[in-house]
């Protein structure tokens, strides 16, 4: 890294710097090289740490406002919403906060398939982030759970019921978990601290995300190794910064759209009831961020391959580097790729559909097909493509398609006439 | 600008698929027009006043509205009655407090600080008195029910004959809107039922609207507060971004590139 020359002008910078290298952190951090062809899906980065850090300082106010406990808490949301100061904003702001960091987790993670950011050397940052993204989901779901609405108590025991599938262990886990015999008082308030502790985790691994990705540097749209720092690289900041927060502030107005003029959109009815142990709700759904892996779990017909099929729609993705046996990274130069990438994407949807609508008639054997095909894009669509595809040749530099306009098309072209 | 262009319609085309998934509805609810919908949607003060009368001398009698508290009626963005009135309604109800010095739990009248008396001591209490239904607390009601508004609205015009063939049991009404058309609530309004102070004829459609209305603010006391920060903070975002992209433009103009 180009950091290591940096020298504090000051004595006293100097000094501190010898101890605590803090200065060289902001100056490496500062002029991190980065290509200078990212495009827009790149700024969800950035708008993921924002969404992060909201959560984070929202969740803390209303931590302190909120009841743990099975008789108070729906009780002590209603508190916030009515008579805390603001409260009704703060807590806006955390429940539709949720669904717009899925909504980035997902662009950002499409993006990296896309633009197989996921491959070599970019394999452990493509792993942190799937362990992040598993934490995220279940810090939303406990989340959801501690208003302790009718979709909260009876989506912690849907969900929660999940682990007495596995043989012989299972009932006894699902005790464990709940700290009793039903979901009750003793699993809101063990919900309710590890839904505070897992930000905190996100945080360290968002760290160590970005460490590994300051390694290797961005990959970028082209898909090709950039040399850094050169004519390909601009300093992160203030060019990228900027770049970052134009794109956050869009992100921003969507999300202050949600939060004042259609705050409970999102979320469900049911859950502004209070649980009732004695009232199951007529559909049990979780929000729609997870949507897509309750199509999975309730595709197959027996309770635990259903689970073993929806751990392993997550984990496959850890394994993704190693599935997609193509060496180019970019889409943009996989013309088959590409087209397989938007019946993932379409197919994604659809399963995100069906986990809404009852699992019934054709609504299943839809799921079924579409939780099918999610698994042979993965297994084998994906590793036999890396060997029977044409690929387009790739550019020499970034710097070729950037400055030719239109970017692939030319870049291509050049590259065809000299062979 | 393409790829924002794109960005855009990924969210709009993501957000409106959990949109429709979410409100997918059987039956068509009975729409009318709501002053609160909307950029500047407000209260109107009118409205409410005649709900809160509606409320309190149709519904109240079975239905609970533990969360509101009688201070929130004269506070701005609700039906804004004076203080001196909301003070009147208040006391007009018995609280038990206590326990006192010596020990004893006493009545006293409701205090602005209260919380809206319950007209049942608890839920069994309730379900006893109303056929083993409990009749639901309102205070969140508005946003406790998919379709909110115009369901309710819906619910309480929607009582009609049961259709040929269908037999219900005894204290089991037939609804056209609601969840599975049985009801244990009888028609609880009919026309000219309450006499509205300000003149308004109180038909049975304005009771349902004035009532809604008054609903919807019991479950979100602070809705006029939050569209108008909602508009200012819009704005503001929007002229920000403005000059964010042009500080962008200018910045990314010193190298050979697009943004």
């Amino acid at each position: 890294m180009s950091d290591h020359e940096y020298v504090p002008a000051s004595k006293f910078g100097k000094w501190f710097n010898d101890r605590l290298p803090l200065l060289s952190l902001a100056s490496h951090l500062t002029d991190y090289p980065t290509p200078k062809n990212l495009n827009y899906w790149w700024t969800f980065g950035g708008i993921l740490t924002f969404c992060l850090i909201t959560q984070i300082v929202t969740g803390l106010t209303l931590a302190m406002h909120y009841i743990a406990h099975a008789d108070l808490a729906f009780e002590s949301v209603e508190h916030i919403m009515r008579d805390v100061n603001y409260g009704w904003l703060i807590r806006y702001i955390h429940a539709n906060g949720a669904s717009m960091f899925f909504l980035a987790v997902y662009i950002h993670i499409f993006r990296s398939l896309f633009y197989g950011s996921y491959k070599s050397p970019r394999e452990i940052i493509w792993i942190i982030g799937i362990i992040i993204y598993l934490l995220m989901m279940a810090a939303a779901f406990m989340g959801y759970v501690l208003p302790w609405g009718q979709m909260s108590f009876w989506g912690a025991t849907v969900i929660t019921n999940l682990f007495s599938a596995i043989p012989l262990v299972g009932e006894g886990i699902v005790n464990w978990l709940w700290g009793g015999y039903s979901v009750d008082n003793p699993t809101l308030t063990r919900f309710f601290t590890l839904h505070y502790l897992i930000p905190f985790l996100i945080l360290g691994l968002v760290v160590l995300h970005i460490w590994a990705l300051h390694i290797p540097g961005n990959n970028n749209p082209v898909g090709i190794d950039v040399k850094k720092p050169s004519k390909d690289t601009v300093p992160f900041h203030p060019y990228i910064v900027i770049k970052d927060a134009f794109a956050l502030l869009m992100f921003v107005i969507v999300f202050a759209f949600f939060v004042f003029y259609s705050p409970n959109i999102l979320g469900h009815a049911d859950n502004y009831i209070e649980a009732n142990p004695m009232v199951t709700p007529a559909h049990i759904v979780p929000e729609w961020y997870l949507l897509p892996f309750y199509a999975i779990l309730r595709s197959v017909p027996d309770k635990l391959m259903g689970v073993v099929a929806m751990l392993s729609a997550i984990l496959i993705l850890a394994a993704l580097p190693w599935l997609d046996t193509s060496k180019i990274r970019s889409a943009v130069f996989r013309p088959l790729y590409k087209q397989f990438y938007w019946i993932l994407v379409v197919d994604v949807l659809v399963l995100g559909y069906v986990g809404a609508m009852p699992a019934e008639g054709l609504y299943l054997l839809i799921a079924r097909v579409a939780t099918a095909y999610y698994f042979i894009h993965f297994l084998i669509i994906l590793p036999v493509l890396g060997f029977k595809e044409k690929t387009i040749p790739l550019p020499l530099s970034i710097t070729e398609p950037v400055l030719g306009g239109m970017p692939m098309a030319s870049a291509v072209k050049k590259k065809e006439s000299l062979n | 600008m393409k790829n924002i262009l794109k960005i855009s319609y990924s969210i709009i085309f993501l957000l409106a698929g959990t949109l429709t998934v979410n409100s997918a509805e059987k039956v068509d609810l009975l729409k009318t027009d709501w002053s609160f919908k909307g950029l500047f949607g407000k209260f109107d003060r009118g409205s409410l006043q005649r709900g809160y009368q509606v409320y309190t001398e149709v519904c109240a009698s079975c239905h609970s509205m533990k969360y509101v508290s009688y201070r929130n009626l004269f506070e701005p963005g609700g039906p804004e009655f004076t203080k001196d009135q909301a003070k009147a309604i208040a006391a007009g109800f018995e609280v038990t407090d206590g326990p006192n010095s010596d020990g004893e739990m006493f009545v006293r009248p409701a205090k602005l600080s209260d919380k809206f008396v319950m007209p049942f001591a608890n839920v069994k209490a309730a379900q006893a008195a109303n056929g083993g239904a409990y009749p639901p607390d309102m205070s969140v009601l508005a946003k406790a029910r998919s379709g909110g508004v115009d369901y309710i609205y819906s619910v309480l015009l929607g009582y009609e004959d049961p259709p040929i063939g269908v037999t219900l049991e005894d204290g089991v009404y037939y609804n056209k809107y609601m969840y599975g058309n049985n009801i244990k609530m009888s028609e609880p309004l009919s026309d000219g039922l309450v006499e509205y102070s300000d003149g308004t004829t109180a038909s049975k459609e304005q009771m349902a609207k004035d009532v809604t209305t008054f609903l919807m603010w019991a479950a979100e006391p602070h809705l006029e507060a939050r569209h108008k920060m909602g508009f200012r903070a819009i704005l503001y975002l929007i002229i920000l971004t403005i000059l964010v992209y042009f500080s962008m433009k200018k910045i990314w103009s010193r190298i050979e590139s697009e943004v």
